[in-house]
């Protein structure tokens, strides 16, 4: 009868997927996390399929600590081989990868990323940051009149004549990105000392670490947006508000500086060569992790690795330093101890 | 029912006038009031239409222009020959088509320099106006070893700054100089232009090719996402809709009515209501951890939809099932079929034009989703070719069309964005396609009783 064959027929279906993808063996290197490595991963990943025998390995974006938590869900198939991270991985998340089974984890460090600040081309002059200027405008609590308060400030020019007399408006990446964290701690928290509000809440009797918890939150009135999606949306947000800032990495801003301009901070202005000297201050290292018992399971793991890592790639003249990628100055160091395939402590 | 109770309020102060003849030539104020309501009603309905109509044009006229340079590129066409020993050099490295890219902006260095231009260039100029040529050069060369050393015409897509300059969305007024392009680079472009080296072709690579990394636009392709939808589709079909029949029919037909199948019913109707991102977080844990389904499978992803489409095709199916006039099912029954003859030769044939209505409705919506797709993997970069079987078009990692159109959209370089607009108006082909099958089958099978 028909619907016989057909009950059948589905029956057969489902047995025959379950069953072939149980025999499947995973053939490729799959990668998740970070979106700010996401740009050099995929490359990296185009690269390595067309000069290599291996597949393209797949790439996906997330955040950095949406990735790490995937990458510590366990070994086997099923879980990640790599993880990207704009930061460097957390005492819990390792504790956490080790109550998982992932005990040897491979760190890799690309190279350098620079977070600048930016805004509309044609828009109001935001070409000079300070630190303190920042933590002004985005601080929950600041010092005014010698006295912590909530942020009274709605526009820049408010607390330095020097800027813009507009509305502030700002677009900062949310907390599951991990340029979030280096924003709080080479931005705002330095800002907070500069202005003195870190000292001014010691005095009143704040322990350290509260102080210093204070010193990164950020207002929550609306001044200030958290952006959890990518750079787009945060430059869809600058293009369609012409006082707004945002941050973005170096690369994406040198990919659309017809659109944007950016501002100096500390009278430093963001390139490569003032990244890698470190007279920028906001940059932070890009890493990814490696689960060292996938290597030798998934073919081309360790490959792609030494492939990311080598010189002609990472290096100074490669085409991720041409993509925006801040070359490592110790690239060598990272290349050998992926040869001996060395592990976190 | 508001007119019923009109009279008496109106009839108050009517009472107090001298009466009016009646007519039935004359409209009296009651029934031009109710003309007008009627009028007032009909020009609501041709405004909601209107705006609807505009907001269509305003969409399709937005996607059409923003999405028609993504078929469009602009390419470098130069005759080069790669000899013996340089693919043996080049083939030796690491990073190979690094190489290749060396050698072809070499030779065309060579062939400008012999023309005898006026305007200023290095191999860095040209390595900026070219895009990524080295995997093309290589994958060519390396599939047919025997055009070594001989002169080969190659179209190699140029940089996507160059490519902006050409559709007009770079000019020398909005664009600053950087290492991606310079200002005077352009004077070597125009010249280029005019000898027709550097020219605009129909994008067949944009409908066939796969994705390509962020730095090379000119590269990336929508092909094998389709391919990927494809088989998802394939599999949301061929499971949804033999199981949501098969549970409609037993449902609508067979099945007592009791508090049990109240609660299959009520749960029905609530899981189309479930956000597609749950189903999607029930398939990592259920098809990848459990089951240990490979990740990025377009498998993967056909059983996720599958699982979010079958409510949507009970609902339609029972729906058109019930649709069907009781005399059928007794004229069937009387003349001595069994029930299940009855539903099958009688019943099922009448509602098929339903049921296919609500299972190309549910494969529409499958199309476009991508919530569940970004947790069991197929969000991301997935650059892989044309899957080498039927199989492993199921297995294989693949993407899906509107994961890919969101995988461009937040990529740096403007010219993704143009691709992603670009994507969505082959999805809407697709989407069309598939609408338009479904009313040709609709047709065939319509009856009339």
């Amino acid at each position: 009868m028909k619907f016989t064959t057909l009950v059948s027929a589905t029956a057969l279906a489902v047995a025959s997927t379950a069953f072939v993808g149980a025999a499947q063996a995973r053939d490729q290197v799959q990668v998740a996390g970070s979106s700010t490595v996401l740009p050099y991963a995929s490359i990296v990943a185009e690269a390595f399929g067309e000069n290599t025998d291996f597949p393209t390995p797949v790439v996906e974006s997330g955040g950095s600590s949406a990735g790490l938590k995937r990458f510590c869900e366990g070994v086997g198939e099923n879980t990640i081989d790599v993880a990207n991270a704009s930061r460097k991985i957390r005492e819990k998340e390792i504790k956490a990868c080790a109550e998982a089974g992932v005990k040897d984890i491979i760190e890799v460090r690309i190279g350098y990323d620079g977070i600048v600040f930016a805004s509309q081309k044609d828009g109001p002059a935001f070409t000079e940051f300070q630190a303190a200027d920042i933590f002004n405008a985005l601080g929950a609590k600041v010092l005014k009149d010698g006295k912590i308060v909530d942020n009274p400030y709605s526009k820049w020019a408010e607390f330095n004549a020097d800027l813009p007399d507009v509305d502030i408006a700002a677009f900062i990446p949310g907390t599951k990105h991990g340029t979030r964290e280096v924003f709080e701690e080479k931005v705002l928290a330095v800002g907070c000392e500069a202005t003195g509000a870190l000292q001014a809440m010691l005095d009143s009797g704040m322990s350290e670490d509260d102080a210093e918890d204070a010193c990164i939150d950020v207002r929550a009135d609306g001044k200030s947006t958290d952006i959890d999606g990518d750079y787009t949306e945060t430059l869809a947000r600058i293009d369609s508000n012409p006082n707004g800032i945002g941050i973005f990495g170096l690369a994406f801003y040198e990919n659309n500086t017809d659109k944007l301009k950016v501002a100096t901070m500390g009278d430093v202005a963001p390139s490569t060569e003032t990244i890698s000297t470190g007279e920028y201050p906001v940059s932070r290292p890009l890493f990814f992790y490696i689960k060292k018992a996938h290597i030798g399971v998934i073919p081309g793991l360790k490959e792609y690795a030494q492939f990311f890592t080598a010189d002609e790639i990472a290096g100074p003249s490669g085409p991720l330093a041409q993509y925006g990628l801040v070359a490592d100055p110790e690239l060598a160091a990272t290349q050998a101890s992926i040869e001996a395939e060395e592990t976190m402590k | 029912m508001t007119d019923a109770t009109l009279p008496p309020a109106t009839s108050e102060p009517s009472s107090a006038k001298p009466a009016q003849p009646k007519s039935l030539y004359a409209i009296d104020e009651l029934t031009r009031k109710r003309n007008a309501a009627e009028k007032r009603f009909q020009a609501y309905g041709i405004g909601a239409i209107g705006i609807g109509l505009f907001f269509l044009v305003v969409l399709a006229i937005a996607i059409i222009s923003e999405g028609i340079p993504a078929f469009t590129k602009t390419i470098v066409e130069v005759e080069f020959t790669l000899t013996q020993e340089q693919y043996d050099e080049a083939e030796g490295q690491l990073f190979k088509t690094k190489a290749y890219e060396q050698i072809f902006i070499g030779a065309l260095q060579g062939q400008l320099e012999e023309k005898g231009l006026d305007v200023p260039f290095d191999a860095s100029t040209i390595e900026r106006i070219v895009g990524k040529p080295g995997g093309d050069i290589r994958s060519f060369f390396k599939a047919d070893e025997s055009q070594l050393g001989q002169p080969v015409s190659f179209e190699l897509a140029a940089s996507s700054r160059v490519d902006g300059y050409i559709n007009g969305r770079v000019t020398r007024e909005n664009m600053t100089d950087s290492r991606f392009l310079q200002k005077t680079d352009l004077d070597l472009v125009d010249i280029l232009v005019e000898a027709s080296i550097i020219r605009s072709v129909f994008n067949w690579s944009f409908i066939t090719g796969a994705d390509s990394g962020v730095d090379n636009p000119g590269g990336a392709g929508i092909g094998a996402s389709v391919i990927g939808s494809f088989f998802m589709m394939l599999v949301v079909l061929f499971l949804s809709l033999p199981i949501g029949v098969a549970a409609s029919i037993y449902l609508e037909e067979f099945a007592p009515q009791n508090k049990f199948t109240d609660l299959i019913e009520v749960n029905i109707s609530n899981l189309a209501a479930v956000p597609s991102i749950v189903f999607g977080i029930l398939g990592l844990a259920v098809f990848i951890q459990f089951m240990h389904l490979p990740q990025s499978a377009p498998l993967v992803g056909g059983l996720v939809l599958t699982l979010m489409t079958l409510p949507t095709i009970i609902i339609s199916t029972r729906a058109s099932l019930k649709a069907v006039p009781p005399s059928i099912r007794d004229a069937a029954l009387g003349v001595g079929a069994s029930k299940m003859q009855a539903i099958f030769h009688h019943v099922l044939p009448l509602a098929m034009p339903g049921i296919l209505t609500g299972t190309i409705i549910g494969l529409a919506q499958a199309l476009g989703e991508t919530a569940p797709l970004l947790l069991i993997g197929m969000v991301g970069f997935v650059a892989r070719g044309y899957p080498d079987g039927f199989v492993s078009g199921f297995l294989d990692p693949n993407s899906a069309m509107p994961a890919q159109i969101y995988t461009w959209a937040a990529r740096a370089d403007y010219a993704f964005y143009e691709k992603a607009w670009g994507g969505i108006i082959v999805l809407l082909i697709f989407l069309l396609t598939m609408n338009i099958l479904a009313i040709i089958l609709r047709r065939r099978f319509e009856r009339r009783w």
